[in-house]
């Protein structure tokens, strides 16, 4: 795996002003910790290119994978 | 060793889900310190099975915060007359410990964690590369040339014990104080009336209660989804293995963060190792080659002549990761729901005070003063506990 690396799972920020400080806090620190397909952030470390993986948390199976783009065409969760 | 109850009953006062040494030791604390003998223990699989029986034994209390030492000063406390307590060899052995250093970096960590540890009464120092000679001959100071040995910290009261017998031995004190043990057990849902916890689900029928106690590491991310809450933890695999049996070089345990490597030798004369987490969540306990093969090229650069030794066996566990290294313990905002969570990699010392304050905060419904650094409601507050001396790798 030393070719990769991890980035964390893909996660909307609230607006900082507008939000309660419950809906801050549930963002800064939990995290959906339950074992299904998640979107995340991988680094293909030779090239330092981002990219968005499918991933199942329970096999490790790669499910797909996407271009940044994916995210700002209104996929992301 | 314990009885194997064909039957749940209807309900119990206190249910605790898992039956690692954390689940164990809550339930004979309850029996032998707070008079609760109405206690289930309900465990998917079998005891001791889980991180339990996975993790490299050790047992030590020389940690960074005061809330850390405190903690874990009192678990060695409780460690060294256990074995009298359940009438059967833990195989507990002090051994000392050693923290290497290879920076200065790390020797002003050393300095810093030392300085604490003494401060609050533990048996801690720095010592020079010499000294780590004297007491380790077999050790190469130079680490094949690219990590050489500045010092190390030294914790004297550093100790290891056999992980399976400390399960054991609190499951069989339960037992034989009424507490009931249910192998086989999985809890697939949990009851809530009025946002209180009311009873849980299980394949061989419902029980009521209206206390549970979590001690589920690994799993703590889904029982916590059976009651809608959301939780500040990952879970990532820890890898370990063991070489094959040797006659005894190594006393000490050693520890280098810089290299990813914890080792011991056990009583049976195996290299118990250790490395750091894997970098990615993950819920399962695969193993990888890519471990054996990191971890082994760490070890020779520690100690050149095992490179005929042939590993025998490898493992995984499951480690709940909090952000800050430390627990979540105590009460949680879903009343009658107790958390003993986020142990990470360090959950195996902590066994028997974990079970203690447990037990009270189960009893009395109220945190035990040694673990409200470790509250839930501490993220909310945005006042972490930043235990870095806790994971022994990696920082």
């Amino acid at each position: 795996m030393s070719e990769f690396t991890y980035g964390g799972e893909v996660r909307t920020m609230p607006d900082p002003d507008a939000c309660s400080d419950a809906e801050w806090t549930d963002y800064v620190f939990n995290r959906a910790s339950v074992p299904a397909v998640k979107r995340e952030w991988w680094c293909h470390i030779a090239s330092g290119y981002w990219f968005i993986v499918d991933r199942d948390t329970a096999s490790d199976e790669i499910v797909a994978t996407h271009g940044v783009d994916v995210l700002l065409a209104g996929d992301a969760k | 060793m314990f009885r194997q109850p064909e039957k749940l009953k209807d309900s119990y006062e206190v249910v605790i889900i898992g039956g690692g040494g954390h689940g164990l030791a809550a339930a004979y604390y309850l029996a032998r310190d707070h008079g609760i003998r109405d206690v289930a223990v309900l465990e998917k699989g079998y005891i001791g099975g889980g991180n339990t029986g996975r993790n490299t034994t050790i047992i030590r209390s020389n940690y960074l915060t005061a809330e850390g030492v405190r903690f874990y000063d009192e678990s060695v406390r409780l460690w060294q007359d256990l074995a009298q307590d359940f009438d059967l060899n833990l195989f507990y052995s002090t051994r000392g410990h050693f923290t290497l250093a290879h920076t200065d970096a790390a020797m002003r960590t050393s300095r810093w964690r030392a300085e604490v540890n003494k401060h609050l009464g533990i048996a801690s120092e720095v010592v020079d590369a010499a000294q780590v000679k004297r007491m380790i001959p077999m050790i190469d100071l130079s680490c094949g040339g690219h990590a050489p040995i500045v010092g190390a910290l030294y914790h004297g009261p550093g100790a290891i014990a056999r992980h399976d017998a400390v399960a054991w031995g609190y499951g069989r004190g339960a037992d034989r104080r009424g507490v009931e043990i249910h192998q086989n057990t999985e809890v697939t849902g949990i009851d809530l009336r009025d946002g209180a916890v009311a009873g849980v689900q299980t394949p061989r029928g419902p029980v009521r209660t209206r206390k549970l106690l979590c001690a589920v590491a690994g799993s703590t991310p889904r029982i916590l989804a059976m009651i809608g809450l959301r939780c500040p933890i990952y879970i990532h695999p820890l890898q370990a293995m063991v070489s094959e049996p040797l006659k005894p070089w190594l006393d000490p345990i050693i520890v280098s963060g810089s290299l990813h490597v914890y080792v011991s030798q056990s009583a049976r004369g195996e290299l118990v190792m250790g490395a750091s987490l894997d970098p990615y969540e993950l819920h399962s306990t695969r193993s990888t080659l890519d471990f054996a093969e990191s971890l082994s090229s760490h070890m020779l650069d520690l100690f050149p002549f095992l490179s005929e030794v042939k590993i025998n066996r490898q493992w995984a566990g499951m480690a709940d990761i909090t952000p800050d290294f430390a627990p979540i313990m105590g009460t949680t905002p879903c009343e009658g729901f107790f958390l003993d969570a986020g142990w990470g990699t360090w959950g195996f010392k902590a066994t028997p005070v974990c079970g203690k304050t447990m037990s009270h905060t189960v009893a009395s419904g109220i945190d035990h003063p040694l673990i409200t650094g470790f509250a839930w409601s501490r993220f909310a507050r945005f006042e972490l506990t930043g235990e870095k001396g806790a994971a022994s790798v990696g920082h």
